[in-house]
């Protein structure tokens, strides 16, 4: 693992710029256990004000220091793409594999199943969801709704690597070698799906992180949480723009563009470079 | 009047992938001619830089693969152009009109989607202006002389056995009548019956067109059938050219001699030998001949100097220190 | 399950009878039936040790069968029989380990024999250790080095590398030595050289002769290339579409070929002799699917010796005297 970070931020441009954003915005993410502030509380500092050397981005119309707000949105966020992500990431697997694997009539019921979660209306059905449970979420409660859309496609995606990688003749040359199958799947298949399971990973915080915007803009997210789309529902709500109260709502859009523009960098240069094929071209030219 | 003059050729491929700088040098001053109404061979081994060679004479490569130094010499009826001083605008106007290039494993380039006549008629389209009227005639009419049946136009790719799909890219190849053809190991991978089929048509294009082959495949057998004239290339170089049934015959080079007599044949069940060891990495040649760590006669001059292609006799060329060859310099 | 008796078992040394596998393609409305493989019926090892040719085009169905004998597929009717036993009804991995030691198989592609991420030796390596034919890493080591020595390797040419560090011959090689490891009686090769170069063929197939000689290996050879299978063999059974249509011994069935496919084949084969060109064009099927689905004789539409009842029943297997041909003109 280290000498792929090591590899990578030698050489490639562009993960060095993703990584250095991720660490930026991680930072900033973990100056929120130095909050001096209740964020629950409104008018803890005086509305309105533009940044300065007091206020860094100023404050928002409910008399919020925006920075110290941002820290908490910037963190919030984050947790709710690694919740969806991780958890989608484990049943996506798990079906694949399973159904890549036996095959069959459990593969037919999964796939089943698979298929009737990746055509399930995605924004209706959110929508219809989050108002219902409105306010009683919770971020948490929000990274498990996310999950459960975030699996099925990519356990589609795994499986059909996983059914490419039982025809290779190297599956049969380890199965008369006498490797048990547990061996198989973990020491031959595993380095190709890798690469698929991070990239997919990587997608879903994104996707995950998008949506939660999307819904907390629509005003379905839970919005006492500060999370970059409630800073936006709550600038938007009191009209920030129009008003000149630009730094309120600049900061999650900023941040927004920069935590997904760094997170898909990453996403396409790690596997870029787990990529069998590129590791290929690495062996050949090394050796 | 050679149709093809190459001088000197030197393509290498250089990456940097990593932080790690590799320069493979698969074309290494290669100079040949190729003469007009023939069929010209280039055999050689997995990995002896033929096929980067093809794709420098087509002037089909891309970086990381780059021409050093070297001409490619086409005899376009002004004296000569070197098409590697070309820019893309008139290298498409020579290609598949004047040469054409048959990738390897082009059984698979045929655009799936399409059905086989609208492939055609794309691809004409591309080079001429507008399709002729009787476009679909001509198209069937050439097909019928390469002895494909008129049924496969509206058939699409994948409803074609293998062998079918790479007669019909040959036919593409050559529907524009091009003066130079360059194939690409075009019979690998086929079953043998239809590996004769295909070796037979391009017997027959060639006759009828009366314009030039170079094929290139590693497969002495077809190689003897077709070639009228055949250049042996290892690691990057020729090491040997000779007339087909010259070279057959009496094959000079140590190495040509593992090639010919490595092929089994129905009826004789002697006991032959393969070359030993193993090709050497384009990136790491070993001094002096190229063949001198595989070669059963490897003498003191051969570790220190590598032998220059030059004219033995009867337009036998050879590039070995065995036949008192002179030495460099 | 029944066994066979143990002497009709152990002088036989694969029995196949009538065997059969049907796939069905696509699903729902639109079903095609492909029967891969059609009655095939052979014997091998009768009289010791031999090199056995499967030799048929693409589509015949002999991979299909190299892989029901390996047990990857199931076969839809019909049996097999190694040693005696029925290999279909070889299950847990106890048994089944025992059976693959004593049947090993090596693949097409050397370059996809071996995982492209992984170091090549840790195959032979791991099938020392899983066959329990060496108990230590150094055991394995030295078994390795044997292994690789009997195919013309060392093991420092071979330590550390990556598969496509080697070339295509030194590829296929490594994946003999790593079958050869379990000491297995049967080897069986599904087209092992046709990616290889033609002038590297030699290496890997001059080994099939020196185990067959020295070590008492039988091989099951598959092949389209018919010169190494005449270079090599002992006998050899020609498919076509999934039927066995000739079976003998090679000297008679390549030499003096009865079946008319048998005969297409061996005059199809290349002669590396710029004198011995073909002078006959051939006819080349157009369709394949049509081919297969045509009842009767499947060659009937391309023979040339073809008579009215070819196309309306499939021909029986005749027995003559050095051969089974299975073809209407010698019943």
């Amino acid at each position: 693992m280290l000498n792929v970070l090591r590899d990578l931020l030698r050489h490639d441009g562009r993960f060095i710029f993703g990584f250095c954003m991720i660490l930026g915005i991680v930072f900033l993410a973990l100056l929120y256990f130095f909050c001096p502030y209740d964020l629950s509380i409104w008018n803890t500092v005086p509305r309105d004000r533009p940044p300065s050397a007091r206020y860094l981005l100023g404050t928002n119309s409910q008399g919020q220091d925006v920075f110290w707000y941002a820290t908490a949105a910037i963190r919030n966020s984050l947790l709710i793409g690694i919740v969806a992500a991780s958890l989608s990431r484990v049943v996506a697997v798990l079906v694949a594999l399973i159904a890549g694997y036996r095959g069959g009539r459990v593969d037919r019921v999964l796939m089943s199943v698979n298929d009737s979660f990746v055509v399930l209306p995605l924004l209706p059905v959110l929508v219809l969801v989050a108002s219902m449970l409105k306010g009683k979420m919770g971020i948490l409660g929000l990274g498990v709704i996310l999950a459960i859309f975030g699996w099925a496609w990519d356990a589609r995606l795994i499986r059909a690597q996983i059914l490419s990688l039982r025809e290779r003749e190297f599956t049969k040359t380890a199965i008369l070698s006498g490797m048990s199958s547990l061996r198989l799947v973990l020491g031959e298949h595993l380095p190709f799906v890798i690469p698929l399971i991070m990239a997919t990973a990587i997608n879903n915080m994104i996707f995950v992180i998008g949506t939660e915007i999307v819904l907390a803009v629509f005003g379905l997210s839970s919005l006492e949480t500060p999370t970059l789309g409630t800073m936006i529902y709550w600038s938007v709500n009191y009209q920030a723009m129009l008003l000149g109260i630009w730094w309120w709502i600049l900061t999650p859009v900023v941040i927004c563009i920069l935590l997904i523009l760094s997170l898909y960098m990453l996403s396409v240069s790690i596997s870029d470079f787990l990529d069998p094929r590129t590791r290929l071209q690495v062996i050949k030219a090394k050796g | 009047m050679p149709l093809l003059r190459v001088e000197n050729l030197k393509a290498y491929y250089l990456m940097d992938i990593y932080g790690i700088k590799r320069a493979v040098r698969a074309v290494d001053g290669v100079s040949f001619q190729v003469e007009e109404n023939s069929i010209f061979g280039i055999a050689g081994e997995s990995g002896c830089g033929k096929t980067s060679l093809i794709k420098v004479l087509s002037a089909t490569f891309t970086p990381p693969l780059t021409v050093q130094e070297g001409k490619v010499i086409y005899e376009l009826g002004n004296g000569g152009t070197d098409i590697l001083s070309l820019d893309g605008e008139h290298l498409r106007k020579l290609r598949w009109e004047f040469f054409s290039y048959v990738p390897q494993g082009s059984m698979n380039v045929l655009n799936p989607v399409r059905r086989v006549r609208n492939t055609f008629h794309d691809f004409v389209g591309a080079h001429r202006v507008g399709a002729p009227p009787d476009f679909l005639g001509d198209v069937t009419e050439h097909l019928g002389h390469l002895g494909l049946p008129p049924e496969v136009l509206a058939s699409y790719p994948h409803q074609l056995s293998g062998g079918m799909r790479q007669r019909i890219t040959l036919a593409l190849a050559t529907i524009l009548k091009p003066r130079l053809i360059l194939a690409d190991e075009p019979t690998t991978a086929l079953d043998v019956v239809v590996q004769r089929g295909v070796v037979q048509l391009l017997k027959r294009i060639q006759a009828e067109q009366k314009n030039t082959l170079i094929l290139v495949t590693h497969d002495m057998a077809v190689q003897a059938n077709l070639a009228d004239r055949l250049a042996i290339m290892y690691a990057g170089k020729i090491v040997e050219e000779a007339p087909t049934a010259e070279l057959f015959g009496n094959p000079l080079h140590p190495y040509t001699g593992y090639l010919i007599g490595s092929l089994p044949r129905i009826g004789d069940k002697a006991y032959k030998v393969s070359a030993p060891g193993a090709p050497p990495s384009l990136a790491s040649l070993p001094g002096g001949c190229r063949f001198h760590p595989r070669c059963p006669h490897a003498m003191d001059v051969c570790r220190t100097e590598e032998p220059e292609l030059s004219d033995m006799a009867s337009g036998h060329k050879l590039a070995c220190f065995l036949h008192g060859q002179a030495r460099r310099g | 399950m029944g066994r066979r008796d143990v002497d009709s078992g152990g002088s036989r040394l694969l029995s196949v009878e009538q065997l059969t596998k049907r796939f069905i393609l696509g699903g729902g409305l639109s079903r095609v039936r492909l029967v891969a493989v059609s009655n095939a019926s052979f014997q091998m090892g009768l009289a010791g040790p031999e090199i056995f040719t499967l030799a048929g085009e693409s589509g015949s169905g002999k991979t299909t069968l190299a892989r029901m004998i390996l047990g990857f597929i199931e076969p839809t009717s019909g049996s097999i029989l190694y040693k005696g036993r029925d290999v279909t009804r070889i299950h847990g991995r106890a048994r089944r380990l025992e059976f693959m030691k004593d049947v090993q198989g090596i693949f097409q592609d050397p370059f996809d024999t071996f995982n492209p991420l992984k170091r090549i030796e840790t195959y032979l390596r791991q099938t020392a250790l899983n066959y329990s034919i060496a108990a230590t890493g150094r055991e394995a080591e030295r078994v390795v080095g044997e292994a690789l020595a009997a195919v013309g390797l060392s093991l420092q040419e071979i330590k550390g590398r990556y598969p496509h560090e080697l070339s295509g011959g030194q590829a296929q090689r490594t994946s003999v030595a790593r079958a050869l490891v379990t000491r297995p009686s049967l080897l069986v090769a599904d087209e092992p050289v046709s990616m290889v170069d033609a002038s590297l063929r030699m290496s890997i197939v001059n080994l099939f002769r020196k185990f067959k000689e020295e070590r008492g290996i039988s091989v099951l050879y598959i092949t389209h290339d018919l010169a190494t299978a005449y270079y090599v063999s002992d006998r050899i059974a020609v498919m076509l579409r999934g039927a066995i249509i000739e079976i003998g011994s090679i000297d008679k069935v390549l030499g003096e070929p009865l079946h008319p496919y048998t005969r297409l084949l061996r005059d199809s084969v290349p002669e590396p002799d710029p004198r011995g060109k073909w002078t006959e064009e051939i006819e080349l099927g157009t369709l394949e699917i049509k081919e297969y689905a045509q009842s009767g004789c499947k060659f009937a539409g391309r023979c040339p010796r073809e008579i009215a009842v070819c196309r309306a029943t499939e021909p029986p297997g005749v027995e003559m005297k050095d051969r089974i041909v299975r073809c209407h003109l010698y019943k």
